[in-house]
């Protein structure tokens, strides 16, 4: 019987670029920022990294295919590099192939990088392209925020809950991420707004205004991982460690059978107990100290909290509305001021999130710090829509926690 | 020989009814004249919409009772046909789920093409040849400001024409050919070059039709003032009764050309007229129809018993009925390609269809047929080797089941401003299908004001997906509808919307 992954890979170093408007940057230009900092913070040579995974998405619009923008970009000395695309998740599961390498035994210390650079299309959010020849042919014609949005009216119907309830939750969200990210200097938008800016904001697609929907930015983060032994053997004394690396990715279930109402993410609540299992957790709305979740859309984070087994099946109004994760409140969602606030260069988000948690761990994220240390920290992203997508759950704290 | 007689028949009008006094206030710094026509509303098609689709709503209508077993040929009549190259009465059977076994034709090129198809049905029936269904369609391009801009509208009909007398017997019919060209329409333009009325009134209709009529009513054994409806599709004022008068047809007998609510559908009107009669005829009255075009054709049918049990699903005038007032003059230049709009960076996306791809999936996308699993009966779309049923998963046990006439309900639905669409907000949602299955599908005919909601009743029709510009092709999928838009959109529920 697998034991699964905790405590058994730590977290050497992390870096991560200023997210945002990054006309004058490449990709490899925000790739090499990330990197610098990871390394600097590792304590370690180029050379000394064994294997390496690059995460991108949409890389026709910045590096192209496979492994080698990244190990051109940083010179990597011709060991293995990989490269991945799970939708959202994309950042996320670099993290996996790199923790995955080091906890097999089959190299000491990998790197994670995730870079996109979306702001050469032209226009605002994402890029429209092809879903595959086939998709093309009969998929609906949807973008991001309608797939989404579709959340919201199946919630409420499922839920019963008013229209004006919900909008003015998913307001709450998003006013509170805005408050985060303001005191983040490598957020995106720094911009504090108030709920009723938020209600009154251009529709994208119905019910989601404008700042119900994350931004779309430019950005790369990483992470340099090995083993607990390695890295105290290199002087690290307080020690970051992986807890679970989930994933659970839709079958179609949910697109093609009438058992799912569109009000919530099958995958999440699939991928969440199994993470919670992997790390130990039985009471995560009692265990975790921080969230950082894919709130691509302020419904989507919603929902999320119940998916996530945090706020009770049509509790999440309820709980946003209490501030129950707002950023003083019992149990933080997006402290750094998460998508909406970095916007969500794809292959880079997943490890953006890991990212801020670790700071948080060693107690290095200033004017965000949280009071008192967080412990443990469960990051989480969504890939593709509603009705069939990809979900990570990556769950890191203290080692021994 | 065996007679032949119209078996079922049908209708389609789009849901839109663009007001004409809005065209013609718009127009007027131009052509103050046009001021004359700006009375009543034209039907027009959705940006989704063309002679195809619009063919297959007509066909499902006739259709609708009767059902699709044994249909030997599928006519296509119209002047504007989306392919000129890719045979476009097939992709009507595609969508009909009758392709195969099965005779296809196209026929175009003059406004008889309608009634030219109908003779030929007839034709081909009374040698045993039949069913034909006969289905004529027409959208025709018109320049802003145009006379024709203001009396022309979509719309299409079905017949369909089978041996023995059916529920309307074909008595006799006739046709006179001349190169009258009163309008044109060359290679590769958009819009018809038109010359003087006056003259197509004077020695057109009033010289060639009595021609073709008199050979009809010969053929038929009849006279004039046997007619009880008479299906004469010019919108010219008063031109129908003068045609009357010259033919000896009863005045009382000329029918509505629906200019009031429709305008003229082109090739297809004399049809949409003959389906309309049909809807209001009683048994034992004889129907006259004439198109014209580069010469005549006549056609005089009786109706039957049979008539009442033949009754097409909504007919012409259901969907006439079920129109709605639209005085976005702006909207309509914009879809059509009519001025020249700001599209936006999204729709440059590549919408290349892969024609091997086409053909291998057209039941999935052109007939809307999924799977249903002989082990569990779940019934899905699209069809997949392994059983989506999570109970189930067996491999190997889909047949195919067709999904385009089941009802089905919104699950969950959105509008969307930032996809590109050619008419945004894009409609779309899950919809769960009554006996199962369920699709993440494009909406289509939601009106501004409607409030959709989980559990809204929706059927699916056949309309153009994307329109490859760079390319000139057009691919085709189904979407879901409300099965009662205006009822949904609260509107007042009189008999003019409803």
């Amino acid at each position: 019987m697998a034991t699964g992954i905790r405590d058994r890979v730590a977290i050497l170093g992390m870096g991560c670029s200023k997210f945002g408007e990054r006309w004058n940057d490449n990709a490899e230009d925000l790739m090499h920022e990330a990197f610098g900092e990871a390394l600097a913070d590792a304590g370690i040579e180029r050379d000394e990294i064994e294997a390496a995974w690059l995460s991108t998405a949409i890389e026709e619009q910045h590096v192209g295919k496979s492994g080698m923008p990244l190990a051109i970009a940083l010179r990597l000395p011709y060991i293995p590099v990989t490269r991945v695309e799970n939708y959202c998740a994309s950042g996320s599961e670099a993290f996996r192939g790199a923790v995955y390498a080091v906890a097999s035994g089959a190299c000491d210390i990998a790197l994670a990088m995730g870079v996109e650079k979306l702001k050469d299309t032209g226009y605002g959010g994402l890029p429209q392209r092809t879903r595959g020849a086939v998709n093309d042919l009969y998929w609906a014609n949807f973008s991001a925020p309608g797939a989404f949005a579709q959340l919201a009216s199946a919630y409420r119907a499922r839920h019963e809950v008013p229209t004006e309830d919900l909008k003015q939750a998913m307001a709450h969200i998003s006013v509170k991420s805005h408050d985060n990210g303001a005191k983040n200097p490598k957020a995106h938008l720094r911009n504090r707004i108030d709920e009723a800016r938020v209600l009154n904001a251009p529709m994208v697609a119905e019910p989601l205004g404008l700042f119900d929907c994350c931004g779309v930015s430019d950005g790369a983060a990483c992470a340099i991982v090995t083993t607990p032994e390695i890295a105290r053997a290199l002087g690290k004394a307080d020690l970051v460690t992986v807890k679970a690396l989930q994933l659970s990715v839709s079958n179609g279930t949910e697109a093609q059978h009438n058992s799912w109402d569109g009000s919530y993410f099958m995958t999440t609540r699939k991928a969440s107990e199994r993470a919670y299992q992997e790390a130990g957790i039985a009471n995560p709305r009692e265990a975790l100290s921080l969230i950082e979740v894919h709130d691509c859309f302020s419904i989507t984070e919603l929902v999320t909290m119940e998916d996530l087994h945090i706020s009770p099946e049509g509790g999440a109004v309820a709980d946003v509305m209490n501030g129950f994760f707002d950023a003083y409140g019992p149990l933080p969602c997006q402290i750094d001021g998460g998508l909406k606030c970095f916007g969500h260069p794809i292959g880079a988000s997943g490890l953006r999130m890991i990212y801020e948690l670790y700071l948080q761990m060693l107690g290095r994220a200033g004017e965000r710090q949280r009071e008192k240390e967080p412990v443990l920290g469960l990051t989480h992203n969504l890939g593709g829509f509603p009705h069939q997508n990809v979900c990570s759950v990556v769950i890191v704290g203290r080692e021994g926690a | 020989m065996n007679g032949a007689g119209i078996h079922a028949f049908g209708g389609y009008v789009p849901r839109l009814r663009l007001q004409r006094q809005v065209i013609a206030e718009a127009n007027a710094w131009f052509n103050p004249a046009l001021k004359a026509l700006g009375r009543g509303e034209r039907a027009i098609a959705g940006w989704d919409e063309d002679p195809i689709t619009m063919a297959v709503e007509a066909a499902r209508d006739c259709l609708a009772r009767r059902g699709r077993d044994g249909i030997a040929q599928v006519i296509l009549a119209s002047t504007t046909l989306p392919f000129q190259d890719r045979q476009n009465a097939g992709v009507v059977a595609e969508a009909l789920h009758i392709a195969g076994d099965l005779g296809t034709l196209d026929i175009a090129g003059s406004q008889r093409a309608g009634t030219s198809a109908l003779i030929a049905a007839g034709q081909v029936a009374r040698g045993g040849g039949g069913p034909v269904l006969v289905a004529s369609a027409e959208k025709r391009p018109t320049k802003a400001a145009s006379p024709l801009e203001l009396t022309t509208g979509d719309a299409a009909a079905a017949l369909l024409v089978g041996e023995g007398d059916g529920l309307a017997k074909l008595l006799g019919h006739a046709t006179r050919s001349a190169d009258f060209v009163d309008h044109y329409r060359g290679q590769d333009e958009r819009f018809d070059y038109v010359w003087e009325e006056r003259w197509l009134r004077d020695e057109g209709f009033l010289k060639i039709i009595p021609r073709a009529v008199a050979s009809a009513l010969s053929a038929a054994d009849l006279d004039a003032g046997a007619i009880d409806h008479f299906c004469f599709a010019s919108p010219m004022r008063r031109a129908s009764s003068s045609v009357a008068k010259k033919l000896g047809v009863p005045e009382r007998s000329v029918r509505d050309n629906l200019q009031g609510m429709c305008g003229e559908a082109g090739a297809a009107h004399p049809l949409v007229m003959l389906a309309h009669a049909l809807e209001d005829a009683a048994p034992g009255e004889r129907i006259l129809v004439v198109g014209f075009g580069q010469g005549c054709d006549a056609l005089v049918f009786e109706t039957t018993e049979a008539l009442a049990e033949m009754r097409p699903e909504r007919g012409v005038s259901g969907y006439l009925k079920r129109g709605r007032a639209d005085t976005d003059y702006h909207r309509f230049l914009g879809v059509n390609d009519l001025v020249a709009l700001e599209h936006g960076l999204r729709s440059e996306a590549d919408r290349q269809t892969g024609l091997t791809t086409l053909y291998r999936n057209r039941g999935m996308v052109l007939g809307l047929i999924g799977g249903k699993c002989s082990r569990c009966g779940t019934v899905q779309f699209p069809k997949s080797n392994v059983c989506v049923n999570p109970n189930c998963h067996a491999a190997d046990t889909q047949a195919d089941y067709p999904f385009s006439e089941m009802r089905a309900t919104v699950r969950s639905y959105t509008a969307d401003r930032l996809t590109y669409s050619v008419a945004p907000p894009a409609f779309y949602g899950m919809v769960q299908f009554e006996e199962g299955g369920r699709a993440m599908i494009d909406f289509t005919d939601i009106d501004a004001d409607a409030t959709l909601s989980v559990g809204t009743p929706m059927r699916m029709v056949f309309r153009v997906k994307d329109y490859d510009a760079r390319r000139g092709f057009r691919r085709y999928f189904w979407k879901a509808t409300p099965e009662a838009p205006c009822l949904d959109a609260g509107l007042p529920t009189d008999d003019r919307y409803c």
